[in-house]
């Protein structure tokens, strides 16, 4: 028998859903429950992590009229171009999901299959939103061009730092699959950087409505 | 190759800083040269700095907080000095502005981010695992990577002492004098990265904290069953998570400002100041509240305790609590009133802030009738706590006169501000985190502090603090501006010398607190908490013996009501240390938090210089070092039964000793061995 320090008890299973619904006590070893209090702590992260983002929305929607005679919101974007950026990144919410399925059945070569496709359409996210910033840079409206241009920058080249730093850890979660398989310490991880994923999807279809959509009209 | 930095940015002319660099210098110097003399690397490395054990790391915050507090009350002095040797005819006074401008903007940020705040996290960290029956906190390793991130903006602080300057902008570096047009220097640097990189030691420890708290609790703690200082952190931690990352983006604006030549907060090109000076105090306001919550926490425990009385008013408490949590986020405007944002607004924004006055209120009462009918215990926790209720209620009223939008335009930048945050900071947060250290120290070193240094200690700083700040509410009425280097007004003279003599005495509270360690520490044999509940206390930190061995309680408790340890002894029942023992689950200590924030710490000096290439490496650094912590899998073990055995046989022997002792001397049995046996 043993006791643990890492996730003593759930004094209230039905607190906060999801992975923490079976008591620690029944387990000798429970880094089920340790994996459960790490998806939690990381939803708490999350909801930080919009907080910036919330300041950078704030920030864009005061700023968006200092244009400074520079380029307004409507003559710069390109809405095909993002158009097609965003159904990458929304598919991609949906093949992170299908790994999140072969995950739970256990079919580990699958589940790397779908990390890849994901990977791929956030690549085709970044690569395109990459292009945008050049092309605007080039023209002339780059993020020291006017408070409006520097705010549009920051708060959608937060999101493209966040789908980044989202691959790069889709690329260590493939090496660690490799390597160490799917087990405690591996399936918590995936389950963050699901989260993480969808998140940054509802974040995108925030900016796609208030920066592009509604800049546009 | 080394972007800005030459040997030019040393400031060798200022003789000043010169001197403070060599006496920091020797001290530095003596230490190093005494932990290699008496070959204690091995032993600070191994048990200290890559522990993740939560008492561990609460007592380095609280010694860095207290090393800093010398540092920022230094600047403290060297302030009141200058304002006071107008009165003494030096028109000028003996520091340049250049340099008093880095002073008061320097004590301003050490005394928030490097003494207030580690010592509110430090208690944090030493109190609530042992307040709701835990073994650690949610995630240890995070909980030690706060630690050393924290350490980092420190260092880097302290860097910019000698290294170039500090900014020069008042602690929370408005826009646009912080941008780089009007700050070209690399004071505001060294302000951005110290403050970014500790902050998010900061955001992580409020998550950590919020976790372990929902989710660690031992069996039978219900919420509405935790100790009132656990309520406050908890509540402290809600608002970190939800204002600090506001800190990080706006600090991430002012840098995008100053590196890359964005228009956030610039006078051209559509930037926006007021925006800055918004989002600054959207963080800033509930930073205070930050910081006291758990402050009002320990008064709490402290009253219940001394006063042998379950708190007034658990409940209200608790709301009292939630209730200021909640408006600490719609009160920010009231920092600014002067902005011209309308009538209507203003007044919004002041009728809010009257009202955090009402369960500040509920709060004064229920501690007032804790007491009321208690054998309240004169104690210096206790005198700390009287000195806090009418400091802090009178700094309260100034704060509801400044809440007035009208009154406001008056006392707007005026001494009068100055006067009243330190009426609320000093009689609250310093006299709480105080107490808080003289109540827990027992549990944290097994000794418990000098009672007359404490109580002296306690007399120089409350007479200390009000010889030195009811001037200045006098002085604002005569029309002092904060932030003077030098004035031409000879009315202001005696006060600003009374408010001279003030800081003195405070400075002589200070030293009665070095000199009561120092003086608890020799007599430690006399002090000695053989029972690990040296206040006969109320909650479950005092259920374990003292110094708490490394996984806290060999048995977790079980809870069945508030006070839960008092109800325990009341009723005969204890448990947490009865044999047999199990093997305990705990985790590793990591050198990864020290390592990462090393990087971290290089970084940050490299981006204040422009070296890019460090820049770059050293986030390699991060990353990597980040990464192989990531693919350690080696990270907990089982303390063996066994183990757990001889600790625990060693605290009974202890007891069972005091025991002999006592009956000798005809007294009843101490501790919680007579229950077990």
């Amino acid at each position: 028998m043993a006791t643990d320090t890492i996730g003593n008890r759930i004094v209230e299973p039905s607190d906060h859903g999801r992975d923490q619904g079976h008591d620690m006590h029944a387990h000798e070893h429970d880094h089920h429950d340790a994996g459960g209090m790490k998806v939690f702590g990381f939803w708490v992260y999350l909801m930080s992590d919009l907080i910036i983002f919330g300041t950078l929305f704030a920030t864009y929607a005061v700023l968006v009229g200092g244009t400074a005679d520079g380029p307004t919101p409507g003559e710069i974007f390109d809405l095909p171009l993002i158009m097609a950026g965003t159904f990458f990144l929304l598919f991609s919410s949906f093949t992170y999901g299908m790994a999140v399925l072969a995950m739970n059945d256990n079919r580990v070569g699958q589940l790397k299959a779908w990390l890849w496709v994901t990977f791929l359409l956030g690549a085709g996210f970044i690569g395109l939103e990459l292009y945008e910033f050049q092309h605007l840079i080039h023209e002339g409206y780059g993020p020291d061009r006017s408070a409006f241009l520097s705010a549009f920058f920051t708060l959608v080249g937060t999101h493209g730092l966040h789908v980044f730093f989202g691959m790069v850890w889709m690329l260590v979660m493939l090496v660690q699959l490799q390597t160490k398989g799917l087990n405690d310490m591996t399936r918590p991880r995936i389950m963050c950087l699901s989260l993480f994923w969808h998140f940054l999807d509802i974040v995108w279809i925030c900016v796609f409505t208030f920066v592009y959509l509604m800049g546009a009209m | 190759m080394f972007g800005k930095l030459n040997w030019d940015v040393i400031p060798y002319h200022d003789p000043i800083i010169m001197v403070v660099v060599a006496g920091m210098a020797v001290i530095i110097a003596g230490l190093v040269g005494w932990i290699t003399y008496s070959k204690n690397w091995g032993y600070l490395w191994k048990e200290w700095i890559t522990s993740v054990d939560h008492k561990k790391l609460g007592i380095m915050y609280f010694l860095v907080a207290l090393v800093m507090l010398i540092r920022g009350f230094a600047d403290a002095l060297m302030m009141r000095s200058q304002q006071a040797a107008m009165a003494v005819g030096s028109p000028e006074g003996y520091l340049p502005p250049e340099h008093y401008d880095q002073i008061f903007t320097a004590h301003g940020v050490i005394m928030i981010f490097f003494v207030a705040m580690p010592m509110v996290i430090g208690l944090m960290n030493l109190v609530v695992p042992l307040q709701i029956g835990a073994r650690d906190v949610a995630y240890p390793f995070l909980n030690n990577l706060s630690f050393w991130l924290f350490a980092a903006g420190v260092i880097l602080i302290n860097v910019s002492l000698f290294v170039g300057e500090f900014a020069k902008t008042g602690w929370l570096a408005y826009a646009p004098l912080s941008g780089i047009d009007y700050s070209p220097g690399v004071g505001v640097d060294y302000w951005i990265w110290a403050l970014q990189i500790s902050g998010i030691g900061t955001t992580l420890t409020g998550i950590n904290f919020f976790v372990t708290i929902l989710k660690m609790r031992t069996k039978g703690m219900t919420l509405f069953r935790m100790p009132i200082f656990t309520w406050t952190s908890f509540c402290a931690n809600i608002l970190i998570i939800a204002s600090f990352p506001i800190l990080t983006a706006t600090i991430a604006l002012l840098t995008l400002d100053r590196y890359l030549g964005t228009h956030f907060f610039t006078n051209d090109l559509g930037g926006n100041q007021m925006m800055y000076v918004n989002l600054i105090w959207a963080w800033g306001h509930p930073e205070v509240y930050i910081l006291i919550l758990p402050a009002f926490g320990v008064f709490s425990e402290v009253i219940a305790t001394f006063a042998k009385k379950r708190l007034f008013g658990y409940h209200t408490m608790v709301w009292a609590t939630m209730a200021i949590s909640f408006l600490a986020f719609i009160v920010w405007l009231h920092h600014f009133f002067t902005m011209g944002a309308g009538a209507n607004v203003n007044a919004f924004f002041g009728i809010a802030t009257m009202i955090i006055a009402i369960p500040t209120g509920v709060k004064i009462f229920n501690w007032l009738f804790t007491m009321y009918r208690g054998r309240l215990e004169f104690t210096s926790p206790v005198l700390w706590t009287l000195g806090f209720i009418i400091t802090f209620t009178l700094g309260g009223m100034t704060g509801v006169m400044l809440a007035v939008p009208a009154a406001n335009f008056v006392l707007h930048n005026s001494l009068f501000v100055i006067a009243h945050f330190h009426n609320v900071i000093i009689g609250g947060v310093v006299f709480g985190m105080l107490a808080g250290l003289t109540f827990w120290f027992p549990k944290a070193f097994g000794f418990k502090l000098d009672e007359k240094w404490g109580k002296r200690s306690f007399w120089c700083w409350i007479v200390g603090f009000f010889v030195a700040f009811s001037p200045l509410y006098v002085l604002s009425f005569y029309g002092a501006v904060r932030r003077m280097q030098s004035y031409d007004n000879p009315e202001y003279h005696v006060w600003m010398l009374i408010a001279w003599v003030g800081a003195v005495i405070i400075l002589l509270g200070i030293a009665c607190t070095v000199i009561q360690f120092v003086v608890s520490y020799r007599n430690r044999e006399q002090l000695a908490d053989v029972t690990g509940d040296p206040w006969d206390g109320r909650t479950l930190e005092w259920a374990t013996s003292s110094p708490a061995p490394f996984y806290n309680f060999a048995h977790l408790p079980e809870v069945k009501s508030i006070d839960a340890f008092w109800e325990m002894k009341q009723a005969g029942e204890f448990e947490t240390s009865k044999p047999p023992y199990k093997d305990i689950h705990m985790p590793k200590y990591t050198a990864a938090g020290p390592i990462i924030s090393l990087f971290a710490t290089i970084l940050g000096f490299a981006l204040v210089w422009h070296i890019w290439w460090l820049a770059i490496a050293s986030a390699l650094g991060v990353f990597v070092s980040f990464l192989a912590r990531v693919f350690n899998d080696d990270i907990d073990y089982y303390v063996p039964a066994a183990e757990v055995e001889r600790i625990e046989n060693a605290h009974h022997k202890r007891l069972a000793e005091a025991n002999k002792q006592h009956n000798v001397r005809g007294n009843v049995q101490v501790g919680n061995l007579g229950v077990q046996s």
